[in-house]
């Protein structure tokens, strides 16, 4: 029996993801000994506190360039910013889900169990205390999106594409009010979530079986190896083609780009608003960091294969959340498709291969994050006595009764528009400059089409609030607690920083784009 | 004093002013007035001292200033200004106080914030001025977009009639147009080795073809924003139910931030393209004048009117720009001035006119004349300039653009001439229908018909009118700084005047 050979593990470069995971595990625990009273502070500050330590060792380890536990983990530029990013995004999403002073209890059912609509559910609506297992639940979502973008092959990535999935289909069942829709939505979430996962295996499969010809070398599922068969594999490209279109499947399913996107509404929708708010900033950046490093690392040998069918992908996916944002009458869903439109511009981003393309769409993908998660913040203030009142009629004249929290809304709906001096123009700059200096004018044409399109939705909402006299059955906005205030002014200050002066972040981005391969 | 940073104070202390004011209480609006109007005051003596100090026949670039904004994309905030743009920002530093004078009730009539009016009509004033001080290429576009956003909420939060439809309206528009240039701009960033800076892009080769799609992404919202039939629409229905003051600004100066793009950026930027484009951009102006003078006559609601004459008067200085003579530019940009100054004052005093009759419609009106003679005197000679009679400033530079262009081009030359007799028409119809002829019975009901100008309305008129008619009869101090700015940019298109030929008597006899 031969010796079984350990791969070694820096522990150092390792240890973000096994804080979180290891901060999931001990919020499990807290959940079988902490008396219930006191289970939502320790379970908040552990989770923060997991949050703000990982971000501490990422920050540490900002000069690695490794890849370690075999061929597993690579930690390198692109992988501790788009770290950094899910950590800092993840602490304002946590700051969203504590915060129990917009509605008593929190956001969150207090027992999921009950049947909706009866009368035990409309009990616990009023203002029973909330599940606390929320949070190790996003502390273990957090962790998967940590090696997500880390991950170095397509096992290790299948695997951490479970371990944040899993957690966030529970977390969209758990709204406290609107049961029936927020099952609905995770029930959706779920069995198309499977299929994109059953796609991704398949396609891992096939990869691994083009990979088996290369002489002299066995075959591998890591990007190393998978960037070698892509040139010197005598197997039929078939196997590659199709392999590359079963694994863009699944990432593009969870960045939510046409035609895989039909979930997007629906579920963010159904989701309680800080859930939904944590999976547009933070699901987005882990989709799109493998995207990035699936097709920039592993593929791209066959750059000249997946451009075309990926560029038509983008196109649709910005038309579709353009068009259909335009009909929207509920501010969530309006949001889902302006989500979806923004994965189409990440995508023009991820076809521009040069250096600049690539820190392009990561200070795309955090300067997108903030701007998204002070959006669903304001969301959650918006409310009368049934909770969020979301229905686009019901924002009348909104910017009457609370200017402030209207005024704020409005800022960053113009960055969502693209208006100079926030971080939505400079982010499309981001993108948009690279592309075309990659030549690919017709993406960027097709990105700037659908912004006019886009640009109308936003402005039905601002009109909406400031030029609408309010009605009759026009809401308040509840004044927020400490938690949701400082999420929603980081949000909105990062919105305006990062469009006024965008150099530190560009320059972090530009010194991180670089993959380790 | 050259070495003040004229510019960029100009820029930043409106916006200070904004802040300032749109902090004061809201229960003491006259105090936010009369701050407003102070500060704006202040804008306006350190205008002129900067005009004062600018060297007329200098650098064609005075009082440049840089500073690094952006590295990663070689952006930077450069201002500096030729003649065309010191030009302007004069108009707009004259026009904002007498705006915030005009409008001093305006804000009360709709249960919206006061200060906040004011503080709105800064920092219009602020993007006014970056968008002409402006010689990046970058920064002139975020100012570009950015302006749009305190006019969309003046016009929508304090407008009339339809402000909604509007408000919309003219952001859409202009958003639109943006964003191609936007494509544009990138595209310019692109070829020209990843600069923004006005000065080292117009040395850059571009290929023909690039050159075109450019030219034409610039354009298309040069074109929306001045506007140039077809893309007008919007003009009518913003200018319609905008407060006056704010669409006096609106077309006073706003609008010839298109003008003016196409001046420093289409021309200098893309000469090739600009002259390979030049017969289409010339026909479009030439319909403009003829086909908006033609709808002007038929309107019977004031301010669209008026929205409809400017229109039309862009039409000439679309001309006067694309006719590539110096004469015929010099025109242009002498236009751009005149024409803010003449229907500055027609959109502020029909804006009174229609404040003291409740109603913007032509026939509600009838021989106010008996009852507001010197307001009626007031609009009649704002429409005199407006139509560009021969002693007020409007006929110098619509004079110049039809000689500048008759050398060139004498099919457009005529046509554009027909602009004249319809501005004739329009104006003189109009003045008959609201103040001359009998006395429209309705109009002594209304008390305010009762009331002439007071003392603030007068102070409001008498500058612009004393402007009008001095830059009438001696527009040198003016011409002097626009010529060699316009004579830079004949010479970046690389066209020459043609040499003016004497018939001689036998030639003449033959």
């Amino acid at each position: 029996m031969t010796e079984l050979k350990l791969p070694s593990l820096d522990y150092a470069a390792l240890a973000p993801i096994l804080i979180m995971l290891g901060a999931a595990l001990v919020g499990v625990l807290v959940e079988a000994f902490v008396p219930r009273r006191s289970r939502h502070v320790v379970q908040l500050t552990l989770a923060l506190l997991a949050v703000l330590a990982a971000l501490t060792m990422v920050v540490l380890n900002a000069d690695d360039r490794l890849i370690t536990a075999g061929q597993a983990i690579s930690v390198d530029g692109p992988t501790l910013f788009l770290q950094g990013a899910i950590l800092v995004l993840a602490a304002m999403a946590l700051l969203l889900i504590g915060d129990r002073s917009v509605e008593r209890g929190g956001a969150f059912v207090a027992q999921a169990a009950v049947t909706a609509e009866s009368a035990d559910d409309r009990r616990q609506a009023e203002g029973r205390n909330g599940l606390t297992e929320i949070y190790p639940l996003t502390t273990f979502a957090i962790g998967g999106m940590l090696i997500f973008v880390a991950a170095n092959d397509l096992l290790t990535m299948f695997i951490a594409l479970e371990v944040f999935s899993l957690p966030l289909y529970l977390l969209c069942a758990l709204a406290r009010r609107r049961r029936l829709l927020s099952q609905e939505a995770a029930m959706k979430y779920f069995l198309l979530g499977a299929y994109a996962s059953a796609f991704f295996l398949f396609g891992v499969a096939l990869i691994y079986g083009f990979t088996s010809g290369i002489p002299g070398r066995g075959a591998g599922v890591d990007f190393s190896t998978i960037n070698a068969a892509v040139t010197e594999s005598p197997t039929s490209p078939v196997l590659l083609f199709a392999g590359m279109a079963l694994l863009a499947i699944g990432l593009l399913f969870k960045a939510a780009a046409a035609p895989f996107h039909v979930w997007t509404p629906d579920v963010y929708q159904g989701a309680p608003t800080p859930v939904t708010g944590f999976m547009a900033a933070c699901t987005k950046v882990a989709a799109f960091g493998a995207l990035l490093r699936v097709f920039h690392v592993a593929f791209a040998g066959a750059a000249w294969d997946f451009t075309p069918v990926l560029g038509a992908v983008a196109v649709l996916t910005m038309l579709v959340g353009a068009v259909l944002a335009v009909t929207q009458t509920d501010i969530k869903r309006l949001l889902a498709y302006s989500s979806i439109a923004n994965a189409g511009y990440l995508l023009v981003g991820v076809l521009s291969p040069s250096r600049d393309g690539l820190s392009g769409t990561m200070f795309y993908l955090v300067a997108y994050g903030f701007s998204v998660l002070a959006a669903f913040a304001v969301v959650t203030l918006v409310r009368d006595a049934d909770g969020e009142a979301t229905h686009l009629s019901r924002w009348a004249g909104l910017g009457r009764r609370s200017p402030f929290y209207a005024g704020l809304f409005t800022f960053i709906l113009l960055a969502f528009a693209g208006i100079p001096l926030t971080s939505g123009f400079t982010s499309k700059f981001a993108i948009f400059g690279p592309a075309l200096d990659g030549g690919q004018a017709w993406l960027v044409i097709a990105g700037v089409l659908t912004s006019m399109v886009l640009a109308f939705p936003y402005l039905r909402v601002v009109v909406m609030m400031w030029l609408s006299e309010p009605g009759e059955s026009t809401p308040t906005v509840t004044v927020p607690g400490g938690l949701t205030s400082a999420a929603l002014m980081i949000g909105v200050l990062a919105t305006l920083v990062l469009g006024v002066a965008p150099a530190p972040l560009l320059d972090l981005a530009t010194g991180a784009a670089d993959f380790v391969r | 004093m050259s070495n003040f940073p004229f510019l960029s104070v100009l820029t930043v202390a409106p916006l200070v002013g904004a802040l300032v004011v749109a902090f004061l209480p809201r229960h003491r609006p006259e105090l936010a007035k009369q701050v407003a109007f102070v500060w704006s005051l202040l804008v306006l003596v350190l205008s002129v001292v900067m005009w004062v100090s600018f060297k007329a026949g200098g650098d064609r670039f005075q009082f440049r200033e840089s500073y690094s904004w952006i590295p990663n994309w070689g952006v930077n905030f450069t201002f500096a200004a030729d003649g065309i743009a010191l030009v302007m920002l004069m108009l707009i530093a004259v026009l904002v106080p007498l705006v915030i004078l005009a409008s001093w009730h305006d804000a009360e009539s709709s249960k919206r914030s006061v200060p906040v009016y004011f503080a709105l009509l800064l920092v219009l004033e602020c993007t006014m001025i970056g968008v002409f001080a402006a010689a990046d290429v970058f920064l002139f576009y975020v100012f570009f977009e950015v302006m749009l956003v305190p006019m969309y909420f003046l016009i929508g939060s304090y407008g009339g009639h339809q402000r909604q439809y509007a408000a919309v309206k003219f952001f859409l528009y202009s958003l639109v147009g943006g964003l191609f240039m936007l494509a544009a701009v990138i595209g310019l960033w692109v070829v020209g080795g990843k600069t923004f800076d006005w000065q080292a892009l117009s040395q850059v080769d571009i290929s023909t073809g690039t050159e075109r799609w450019l030219f034409l992404g610039f354009f298309l919202a040069f074109a929306i924003k001045a506007p140039f039939f077809p893309f007008h629409t919007w003009l009518p229905d913003a200018g319609g139910a905008a407060p006056a003051g704010a669409a006096a600004l609106l077309v006073g100066v706003l609008d010839k931030v298109g003008t003016f793009g196409i001046l420093r950026y289409c021309l200098p930027l893309f000469p090739e393209a600009s002259k390979w484009f030049a017969p289409w951009a010339l026909a479009l102006g030439v319909i403009g004048i003829v086909y908006a003078a033609l709808l002007a006559v038929g309107q019977n609601d004031l301010k669209r009117l008026v929205s409809y004459t400017s229109i039309a008067h862009f039409g000439f200085i679309g001309v006067g720009i694309f006719a590539f003579t110096t004469q015929a530019g010099t025109g242009a940009v002498l236009y751009m001035l005149n024409h803010g100054l003449a229907t500055g004052l027609l959109f502020l005093v029909v804006g009174m006119l229609i404040a003291r009759r409740g109603s913007a419609l032509i026939s509600d009106f009838g021989g106010a004349g008996k009852l507001v003679p010197v307001l009626a005197g007031v609009l009649f000679f704002a429409g005199l300039a407006s139509l560009a009679l021969p002693g007020t400033a409007p006929f110098i530079s619509e004079f110049l653009v039809l000689i500048g262009t008759f050398t060139v081009n004498k099919p457009v030359a005529v046509i554009a001439t027909l602009g004249i007799i319809l501005a004739a028409a329009y104006v003189l119809w109009m003045v008959q229908r609201t103040t001359q002829g009998t006395l429209n019975p309705a109009l002594t009901e209304v008390d305010g018909m009762r009331r002439d100008l007071n003392l603030r309305e007068k102070v409001v008129v008498a500058p612009l009118i004393a402007l009008i008619v001095l830059l009438g009869f001696y527009p040198k101090p003016v011409t002097d700084v626009i010529n060699p700015a316009v004579q830079a940019t004949m010479d970046d298109i690389g066209r020459t005047d043609p040499a003016p030929s004497v018939g001689t008597v036998q030639e003449a006899r033959r």
